[in-house]
């Protein structure tokens, strides 16, 4: 099944300074978001396989959209995320299925590698309500300068039958980070953790 | 007069597809470019802030022109725009209107021969606050499938002590626009009203 997609938006912000100390170059986020139809609001369906299938065509459309937006080649991101929230017309477990089994690999195809996890959450909501997209680094989890989260939020959506996914990636991790762990310059980027 | 420091800037894309309506060819775009900048008049009545505009057209400029790059560069698919400012709680609703001039000169200095005013609004508030920034055709103020807005805001600016400015361009109508008045394609486009 292909997602009906009813819109998309873009979001990109850049730090320059942060508490009077510039920050260049400014560290940027992405976060692409598409609303989709859910095709089975209000009804119990057992087998979500269609949403696992939106699920990886959402993760290239969304992860090439962020790079496209941040103007970087895929290996040039450094951490990313994914959420989702579904309208009151359906169920928590709608984006879980879009967001677990099959929307990693295209969004790692998207950003290069991607050895860790993909940081998520998910939560029922409607129109106007703040979604915060939790981020990691891409190739090793215990980064501690790249721990963050970018917040989305539309106006007109999700509707009762529509679900709200997003993606984000950025190309930096916080704008002064200092409470040390594991950096970016020190990550092996293989097992996904370190 | 003081310098103009930003702090955070912000590009947001929307595609919308449709609007549970039929699906025209091309989606509608709209763009906003935000700047978060350090108030400099903050926390206190400064009767000359009139010079500062002067100094913020550079901004104007950047912003409408990043903002046309995320519509693909074609100032010629530029169709409406708007643009508003949000004045952090230590300022005052002057300073928000600061932005009339530099805000409008750039995005008309850009695409050429816009005849309509731009329509603005401006509020105080605290981080997290709104703004729907109203949109109206370049060339005529009263095409009416062209009014419009668009809903911003970020969750950690204005600051106290910063000001959000804001601007906005679309590529066409509402996505489903039929509600009659004058249509885009009867413009004379001499006065920038009809």
């Amino acid at each position: 099944m292909k997602a009906k997609i009813r819109k998309t938006a873009v979001w990109v912000e850049e730090t320059h300074t942060e508490m009077g100390k510039p920050i260049a170059p400014a560290t940027r986020k992405a976060v692409a978001v598409a609303v989709i139809e859910n095709p089975f609001a209000g009804r119990f369906v057992e087998d979500l396989e269609p949403l696992m299938e939106i699920g990886a065509e959402l993760g290239a459309l969304l992860g090439d959209r962020c790079i496209a937006a941040l103007g970087i080649t895929p290996e040039q991101a450094e951490s990313y995320g994914k959420a989702a929230m579904v309208g009151e017309n359906g169920e928590l477990e709608h984006a879980a299925a879009i967001l677990h089994p099959k929307m990693g690999a295209p969004l790692r195809k998207a950003v290069e590698k991607g050895a860790a996890l993909v940081p998520s959450s998910k939560k029922m909501g409607g129109p106007g309500q703040d979604l915060d997209v939790p981020l990691g680094h891409k190739d090793a989890a215990y980064v501690r300068s790249h721990f963050d989260g970018v917040e989305v939020r539309m106006n007109d959506a999700p509707r009762r039958d529509e679900i709200l996914v997003a993606v984000a990636v950025t190309d930096s991790g916080r704008p002064l980070p200092r409470v040390g762990g594991l950096e970016h310059k020190d990550a092996i980027g293989k097992d996904g953790l370190r | 007069m003081p310098d103009v420091v930003v702090r955070k800037s912000v590009t947001l894309v929307e595609e919308i597809h449709h609007e549970f309506g039929p699906a025209p060819d091309q989606p509608l775009r709209r763009v906003a470019t935000v700047a978060v900048i350090k108030n400099p008049y903050a926390g206190a009545y400064h009767a000359d802030i009139a010079g500062f505009m002067d100094d913020l057209k550079p901004l104007g400029l950047q912003m409408a022109r990043k903002g046309l790059a995320a519509l693909g560069g074609d100032k010629s698919v530029v169709q409406g725009y708007g643009k508003g400012s949000i004045v952090g709680i230590d300022g005052e609703l002057e300073h928000g209107a600061l932005w009339h001039v530099p805000g409008g000169y750039a995005m008309r200095e850009l695409l050429g021969d816009a005849a309509a005013i731009v329509p603005s609004t401006k509020k105080v508030g605290a981080v997290g606050t709104r703004l729907d920034v109203p949109i109206t055709h370049i060339n005529a103020s009263y095409v009416r499938s062209h009014f419009d807005a668009m809903e911003i805001g970020l969750n950690d600016a204005p600051r106290a002590d910063e000001l959000a400015f804001i601007l906005v361009m679309t590529t066409g109508a509402r996505i489903h626009a039929r509600v009659g008045g004058l249509a885009a394609n009867d413009v004379e486009g001499k006065d920038g009203l009809r």
